[in-house]
């Protein structure tokens, strides 16, 4: 089922004017930031499909660079967001692409601050809800709904039994999980939602885990 | 618990309880909360609905483009003349439909019921109904999981976004949601509620998304009107004994297939339809400038 609650349908409460352009493309934005795990200093936006062609008018950079900024769909800063990126030092580009995607509303975040460089697909699927489809190349599908966990490793046995275990010892119950990778053998993607948020000390023991490369998380 | 209208009634008459109630148990089940939790949440969403019609009826909001904005208040005045044809009653819940829709196309703070472009549809029929039928604060909560429950079943087995299923996703979800809610309030049983749900679809199986501009306002905001008038009257069909000749869940499955053959310049692209009239398009000139429209093939 892809709508799981009546919330999901009366609601949400959010600014004007499109819940799919504009309250979806926030959340896409604000999952993003959150996995990032910071403000971004420099962020590429491509748009696709619908959002290439109608973002203007929607609201949809306003609202995705709101998220980036870290408001929720029902802030009124959000009308305000792109000055406001500019005055907190987050400079945004945005691509209209013309490339068919798979769904029409999608969004191809680049973030990047230093050296520290995050991909992130999202498409807004209706009424407000998201999805992540990609991650640093990486498929994946993420509502955003539930706390979750990313760990990007190498792909070696045991990493996964390693993860879930620390998660035990802290009693933080795994709700679903899934792991990819681009090729066996290299690294590969770990995704994990959860009933309880992965605090930042939990987090950190995972990255000391053997085979971890980088862990990021979202409450 | 329900996949379809039919699973929903069949709940709704086996346990003798309204279609609100089946919903208000499933979320309750689901997301292991308590029924207090879950009417707070769903009033907040209330409130929000009533401080935007409020806003749109007394207030000539406008929005930045200019499009659209002060209808409401026009429709009020006019139903205030008494020299109204439709009746007061369709006219109020048109208002507060129209009244919504201008606060979103403002970027007002409003409740998406599906979504945002047909926010108006459920709480115009709401506020719309409320002085004939004198609803308890309750009462007004159930109204809004009534229509939630059927809006599920439909995201789940067709569609709620303009951009997959055209404006029959959204302004025609919202009717047959608003019209279930409408013979709830109003009395009538669960199996009308279907009834209703699936007379009010039928009425807009084909409705495209040709957005001016790609904004939300012309014509979402008289499609939310429209599809206001259509929840309305498909409800009193369903209270008189009327019946869908196609069932419910038929209606949905067939306005799915619909949606999926419709092409993209209909949905949510402003590349055809209304959008590319030769005022649409000069509209959409005149707000993003010639490159906007330029690029625009018609359809």
């Amino acid at each position: 089922m892809k709508y799981r609650s009546v919330f999901d349908i009366i609601g949400p409460v959010m600014i004007g004017p499109s819940s799919s352009h504009t309250a979806g493309a926030a959340r896409i934005g604000r999952i993003a930031r959150h996995i990032f795990g910071e403000q971004p200093e420099r962020v590429t936006i491509h748009l696709y499909g619908s959002f290439a062609k109608t973002y203007k008018g929607h609201g949809t950079d306003v609202a995705l660079v709101g998220g980036l900024l870290d408001y929720d769909t029902h802030d009124q800063r959000i009308v305000d967001a792109l000055q406001n990126a500019e005055k907190a030092g987050m400079q945004v580009t945005f691509v209209p692409d013309d490339e068919e995607p798979e769904h029409p509303n999608t969004a191809r975040l680049i973030l990047e601050k230093g050296d520290d460089r995050m991909e992130v697909v999202g498409v807004s699927i209706g009424g407000g809800k998201i999805m992540i489809t990609e991650l640093n190349g990486y498929p994946l599908k993420l509502t955003g709904n539930q706390p979750a966990i990313f760990v990007v490793h190498h792909d070696r046995h045991g990493a996964v039994a390693a993860v879930a275990t620390v998660l035990a010892r802290h009693e933080i119950n795994i709700s679903y999980m899934e792991v990819s990778r681009r090729k066996k053998g290299q690294t590969a993607l770990m995704v994990i939602e959860t009933d309880q948020p992965v605090n930042a000390r939990v987090a950190d023991e995972i990255s000391r885990l053997p085979n971890m490369l980088k862990v990021a998380t979202l409450d | 618990m329900f996949r379809t209208v039919a699973e929903l009634v069949a709940i709704a008459e086996r346990e003798r309880i309204p279609i609100s109630e089946v919903m208000i148990r499933k979320e309750m089940q689901e997301f292991d909360r308590t029924k207090e939790e879950i009417f707070a949440q769903m009033e907040n969403n209330l409130k929000v609905m009533e401080a935007a019609v409020e806003r749109g009826i007394h207030e000539k909001v406008r929005s930045h483009s200019g499009l659209t904005g002060g209808d409401a208040v026009l429709i009020q005045n006019y139903i205030q003349s008494g020299r109204t044809l439709a009746g007061e009653r369709i006219l109020d819940a048109v208002s507060k439909a129209v009244a919504t829709n201008e606060v979103n196309a403002a970027m007002g703070t409003i409740c998406a019921t599906p979504t945002a472009g047909s926010a108006g549809v459920v709480p115009g029929v709401l506020f719309g109904l409320a002085p004939k039928l004198s609803p308890t604060r309750e009462q007004m909560i159930r109204f809004l999981f009534t229509a939630g429950a059927v809006g599920y079943v439909i995201a789940n087995n067709a569609s709620i976004s303009g951009a997959s299923g055209g404006c029959q996703a959204e302004v025609g979800s919202a009717a047959g949601m608003a019209a279930a809610a409408a013979v709830e309030l109003a009395g009538g049983s669960p199996a009308q509620s279907a009834e209703a749900t699936a007379i009010a679809l039928k009425n807009m199986i084909g409705l495209v998304c040709d957005p001016v501009a790609g904004l939300v306002e012309v014509p979402c905001v008289k499609r939310n009107a429209m599809g206001a008038a259509i929840a309305v009257v498909a409800a009193d069909m369903a209270l008189a004994g009327v019946k869908s000749r196609i069932p419910c869940d038929e209606v949905i499955e067939a306005m799915h297939r619909v949606g999926q053959r419709m092409p993209s310049a209909f949905k949510e692209t402003a590349e055809g339809g209304l959008a590319t009239t030769p005022t649409g398009l000069r509209l959409a000139e005149k707000i993003f400038g010639p490159a906007a429209s330029g690029e625009r093939s018609r359809a």
